[in-house]
């Protein structure tokens, strides 16, 4: 456990040829770690050091300054409610002290049956929607103290299916293409004005980028 | 669509009869789908500046005076031009970390229409000669990656991203990446930091603006989403036209988000300089008023750093250069609507709390000052007060943002101290923003927190340990 397996190590050299440095890869490594074993052990930051050319302390220097990384287990569902100004203003208050009895754990803990990790969150951008949470980062909006409880419940029998498992952020990767990629080089290698800016040269007769 | 099911279409878009630049395609359900964005004209825009020729097409740009929407205002052709010739590559790093409390816009413009956003980055790269673009995405907005996902895999396959685009030699790659939720990422040099793979901590400016020195030491270009959005439209009308909309000084149109004790939320597309916050809070083609039965007690006018507003403000025009005069900031287009029943101390603490929580750490007066505020602020809360207090939290926020301030507002409209633009002792503002709520609300509501202090007077200090162990040992 907690290496890349082997498609995702292929994702993981995908991932990195689409920097000019491999170190710009950390963060999206660390959510295809997340993703693989639902929290980043020290195994998978090893390997993210080795395939970066960084320490391993350097990946953990970086992933521990992020909200999103964890590094120790927690719930399948990850339920994160608003309580910043506009949700407090509506009730989001209230909402967490109702999401922390009907889960029976405080903000930050994990029920027992380790089906849910309840957070107390920062604006997640959708404070006209107030009171609003994200359930592994989908968004539930003007949610009320029933409609908690029914979705929890829905949650609990495995009735919803709308919602992906902690961890899966991007169901759609980008992917750019061999043949229509444009070639990413790392900036030691690319110091030539590009093709199309001589179109500046051509009429004016000279670098009207200078006045600019 | 059953209640509480994740919703397919982002709501939160409020349409109306007003101009539209950036939201032309956001009644649409499927908005974000190439065969619906080449059907009302997508990469038109892209045509057209590519007939150009690329310091025309930037011309374009600084004659329209397209202003950054992400909080400064800074005009982007301006900004466009700091960029010291020759020093190839170029990057042009899009910030789409939106996280500032009560901003919704470019989430919405994200998950509506990335292919509007995705042709603006095309236009800004052919125009200024940059080599590769990321879009950075915050980490929490997961539709939104989705949809810039498939929406730039979509282009690279009809040719519009990557080489020889449109069968010209233009040619780019836009990369899509995304943070992992750090409001502090927003601020552009911090940004650059997350995407070389560092922890997002702000660098210090100037001498070096990241249009000199930015991305892995290359000149970078940060703009907004919402910035870049405006292009496609800018392109294919012109500037002229741009600017028969909104004001002299801020031509074009802006999206502001209203959230709080509204009758109807949402996020507006507005004209800059024309629309007052008295339409936008009681006109019918906006919010429609208060909510039912309560009045207005103070609003905060673009987003949790700006200082707050009163009853008196509401008829300022939606103007950066009037807002700041009147001592404020219209920020990230953010506006947080509260009426008489909320408690300002407490709705203080609030933003205060989120400045603590997301200090990057950095900057020793940042880092301390605002945890104490938070502190101090929670005292006066419970109950625990102390009448030192007020003068204390004056005092903190004056070594995060020391006064006195030379832009200081007129006196007569109450809010003589506030600090904008902030003084500040922090490399970023992050740390004079968690100022402003606290001076906002003393200044205007002390009576709240000397009621809170006060109160606590009845009770001898010694007695309230003493109380409590004993409500303990009953239970």
């Amino acid at each position: 456990m907690a290496r890349f397996s082997d498609t995702n190590l292929s994702i993981a050299h995908d991932i990195i040829s689409r920097y000019p440095r491999p170190k710009s890869a950390l963060i999206p490594l660390l959510h295809l770690a997340q993703e693989q074993d639902g929290w980043v052990t020290d195994d998978a930051m090893r390997h993210i050091a080795e395939l970066t050319g960084t320490t391993p302390a350097e990946v953990k220097g970086t992933g521990s300054f992020y909200e999103m990384f964890k590094f120790h287990p927690v719930g399948k569902y990850m339920v994160n409610v608003c309580t910043n100004l506009s949700c407090q203003l509506l009730g989001g208050e209230e909402l967490l002290d109702h999401a922390e009895q009907t889960l029976g754990v405080k903000a930050g803990g994990t029920t027992a049956d380790g089906m849910f990790t309840l957070e107390d969150v920062e604006c997640i951008a959708a404070c006209t929607e107030a009171p609003c949470l994200q359930v592994n980062y989908r968004y539930k909006l003007r949610i009320s103290h029933g409609e908690f409880d029914a979705m929890i419940a829905d949650l609990r029998s495995g009735k919803s299916t709308d919602i992906p498992e902690h961890g899966t952020l991007a169901q759609t990767r980008q992917a750019i293409p061999a043949d229509r990629g444009a070639g990413i080089v790392a900036p030691e290698l690319a110091r030539d004005a590009p093709v199309w800016l001589a179109r500046n040269d051509v009429a004016d007769g000279g670098d009207s980028k200078a006045d600019a | 669509m059953p209640t509480h099911a994740y919703v397919p279409h982002a709501p939160g878009y409020v349409d109306n009869d007003g101009p539209k630049i950036v939201t032309s395609r956001f009644p649409h359900e499927d908005s974000f789908t190439l065969a619906r964005a080449e059907a009302t004209g997508a990469y038109d825009g892209l045509r057209a500046a590519l007939d150009k020729k690329p310091a025309d097409v930037h011309g374009e740009v600084r004659e329209a005076t397209v202003l950054g929407r992400g909080g400064a205002g800074f005009p982007a052709g301006v900004k466009w031009g700091f960029m010291p010739p020759g020093k190839f590559p170029y990057y042009l790093v899009v910030n789409g970390d939106e996280s500032e409390p009560g901003t919704y816009k470019d989430r919405l413009l994200m998950e509506r229409d990335p292919h509007q956003l995705i042709e603006g980055c095309l236009i800004a790269c052919y125009a200024l000669g940059l080599a590769q673009c990321f879009l950075y995405v915050r980490g929490e907005m997961a539709l939104a990656q989705e949809r810039i996902a498939q929406a730039l895999n979509d282009a690279y396959a009809k040719g519009y991203v990557g080489k020889n685009i449109m069968g010209t030699e233009f040619s780019v790659d836009i990369t899509l990446t995304w943070g992992a939720g750090a409001y502090i990422v927003g601020e552009e040099t911090a940004l650059i930091e997350s995407l070389e793979g560092n922890r997002g901590m702000p660098r210090l400016k100037p001498p070096y603006f990241p249009a000199a020195i930015g991305l892995y030491g290359q000149p970078t270009i940060v703009n907004n989403v919402e910035t870049l959005a405006n292009l496609p439209w800018l392109m294919l009308n012109g500037a002229a036209q741009y600017k028969t909309y909104g004001s002299e000084a801020s031509p074009g149109t802006r999206l502001v988000a209203v959230s709080g004790h509204v009758q109807r939320p949402g996020v507006y597309e507005i004209e800059q300089g024309v629309t007052t916050f008295r339409d936008l809070f009681y006109g019918d083609n906006f919010c429609q008023g208060i909510r039912e039965g309560h009045e207005l007690k103070m609003f905060v006018p673009g987003g949790g750093s700006a200082p707050w507003f009163f009853p008196e403000q509401v008829d300022l025009p939606l103007e950066a250069k009037d807002v700041g005069a009147a001592g404020s900031m219209l920020g990230s287009g953010a506006i947080i609507v509260m009426d008489e029943t909320t408690d300002a101390v407490k709705a203080a603490l609030r933003l205060v709390r989120f400045y603590a929580r997301e200090s990057c750490g950095k900057c020793t007066p940042c880092r301390e000052g605002t945890t104490w505020e938070e502190r101090v602020l929670q005292r006066i809360l419970d109950g625990e007060g102390r009448p030192s207090d007020i003068d204390m939290l004056l005092d903190i926020a004056d070594n995060i943002s020391p006064g006195p301030y030379p832009n200081a507002a007129d006196p007569a409209q109450g809010l003589d101290a506030v600090p904008f633009p902030p003084k500040q002792t922090t490399i970023c503002p992050l740390g004079p923003s968690s100022v402003a709520p606290i001076t906002s609300t003393i200044r205007r509501f002390r009576h709240e927190y000397e009621a809170k202090i006060t109160k606590r007077d009845s009770i001898p200090v010694s007695a309230a340990p003493v109380m409590a162990r004993a409500m303990e040992g009953e239970s």
